[in-house]
């Protein structure tokens, strides 16, 4: 059953096609990578996705219900808007989590702000914390709730970030290179994190320029060059018997380094 | 002239500077924000008017926007200031207003794009991450130059003298025609107990920023 229907997307910027017409359907709890060389617009398409870019065409249907048509450049208004992109959620190569606030409030910001929770709600106030624990003890950050972002290592913040992105419960977990700003000995625990949320069926898409993480953590795999989605399919297909020179050769430089 | 009177008259004096201080910064730190905002603006117009605002009031000496606004509206308008004050603090509110804009734009433009977007993909509104999420960073990142350019404007009160406002500075220089000069060199007293305390204000709202990097 796919829960995600990507229509004809269609993405330029100054008269430049970034994105030229890109579909592809992704099923429930399946995991999906992109790869691709620098600049063959994946970020870009995952930003679509959350609507941090607005694409000139294309569809985007979740759970066989019509998110958006961008041809009808219907910008929405603001809250239309907030509650679709909820459908998904954004974990991003910076973290980009927010200083001033400790692990925990990072976590709970958004949700009291969204479900309008007030100082003296108590209640409601520990069930949204509750929540916050148990997800930081997903990632493995429990003895981090007190902590700012600023006293963790890039490793532990990814990982912050992952559960700050769970806490909305999106249908559909994106994941922008997340591992791209890390030490290499530091790549590990985020993986690591991504593999269980994988194994406890989170719908996922995920950028990365890991091959070897794609291969393993994937169900699918899509391999975009110059906007163009040049070739699809299962790991297996992918990697070991690629069809597309472009590919071929992409595969090649990559495992060099 | 007893040390005591001296220093009642100047005292008397320095309050017409912290009057104009303390109005000062009561009406430039919000039009400031609001001229950051135009001078951000995706409204071309505003934020070349604004620009062009800004590029004229620092490009010009404080004293003669002084002038400027205490002669200008008798002599064009036939409508004369009635109050000295009153010219002083239009002149001083204006000329803040521009500097204190240029410290919130950068505070507001050094906030990584990718705070707001991490609000936007969290369902957060427009207000709330600028409130919730951008605001309290900007405070953090500001709270030097703004301190930078609050003590600046202590001292710069003191130009209020050019349009015969009798600050402290006047006061002093009129003891000179009666053959007194000390009382012009013991004025830097006031000017660095005040300096001195708002130094240490902010260093304490520093501390209080302390806490995170970032
Ligand atoms: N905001 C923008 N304005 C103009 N051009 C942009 C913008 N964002 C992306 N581009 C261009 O779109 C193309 C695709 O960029 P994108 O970031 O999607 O690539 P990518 O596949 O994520 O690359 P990388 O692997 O380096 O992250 C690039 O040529 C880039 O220069
Ligand atoms: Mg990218």
């Amino acid at each position: 059953m796919s829960i995600l229907q990507v229509e004809n997307i269609k993405k330029s910027f100054d008269n430049v096609e970034v994105l030229k017409d890109i579909s592809f359907t992704l099923n429930k709890g399946e995991v999906l990578s992109i790869i691709g060389s620098s600049g063959s617009g994946k970020t870009t398409l995952l930003r679509c996705l959350n609507f941090l870019e607005f694409a000139e065409n294309g569809r985007i249907i979740v759970d066989d219900e019509l998110l958006v048509d961008f041809a009808l450049h219907d910008k929405q208004n603001d809250a239309s808007l907030r509650q679709k992109r909820l459908n998904f959620g954004l974990v991003f190569q910076s973290f980009n989590l927010f200083p001033q606030y400790s692990i925990l409030k990072n976590l709970t910001l958004a949700v009291e702000l969204l479900d309008g929770v007030k100082k003296k709600d108590k209640e409601k106030i520990k069930e949204i914390n509750q929540r916050a624990l148990d997800l930081l003890k997903r990632v493995g950050l429990e003895d981090k709730v007190d902590a700012y972002p600023c006293q963790l290592s890039g490793g532990q913040q990814q990982r912050v970030a992952i559960a700050r992105a769970l806490m909305l419960s999106p249908k559909i977990l994106c994941f922008d290179e997340p591992t791209s700003a890390l030490d290499p000995e530091l790549t590990g625990e985020v993986l690591r994190v991504i593999r269980e949320l994988r194994d406890g069926n989170t719908t996922m898409i995920i950028v990365t320029h890991e091959m070897n993480f794609a291969k393993n953590v994937s169900d699918k795999v899509i391999f975009m060059a110059d906007g163009i989605i040049e070739e699809e399919g299962t790991p297996t297909e992918l990697f070991d018997n690629p069809k597309s020179e472009r590919l071929k050769e992409f595969l090649s430089s990559s495992l060099k380094d | 002239m007893s040390f005591v009177q001296v220093s009642l008259d100047l005292l008397e004096g320095f309050s017409q500077n912290c009057y104009l201080f303390g109005a000062t910064l009561l009406f430039s730190l919000p039009l400031g924000l609001i001229i950051a905002m135009g001078s951000m603006s995706k409204f071309k117009i505003i934020k070349y008017i604004t620009k062009a605002f800004v590029w004229v009031i620092r490009g010009t000496p404080l004293m003669l926007q002084l002038f400027v606004v205490f002669y200008v509206p008798g002599l064009v308008f036939k409508t004369p200031m009635s109050s000295r004050m009153t010219a002083a603090l239009i002149a001083f509110v204006i000329n803040y207003s521009a500097y204190f804009s240029e410290i919130y734009r950068g505070g507001i433009e050094s906030i990584p794009k990718g705070q707001y977007e991490a609000g936007q993909v969290l369902g957060m509104t427009k207000s709330q991450i600028f409130f919730k999420v951008v605001l309290m960073q900007v405070i953090k990142r500001i709270v030097p130059p703004m301190s930078n350019e609050i003590i600046t404007l202590v001292k710069d009160t003191s130009l209020a003298r050019s349009i015969a406002i009798y600050e402290i500075l006047m006061k002093a220089t009129d003891f000179t025609t009666v053959g007194l000069i000390w009382p012009l060199f013991y004025t830097a007293v006031f000017f660095l107990v005040f300096c001195g305390g708002l130094t240490l204000l902010f260093n304490f709202i520093e501390k209080k920023f302390d806490y995170y990097r970032g």
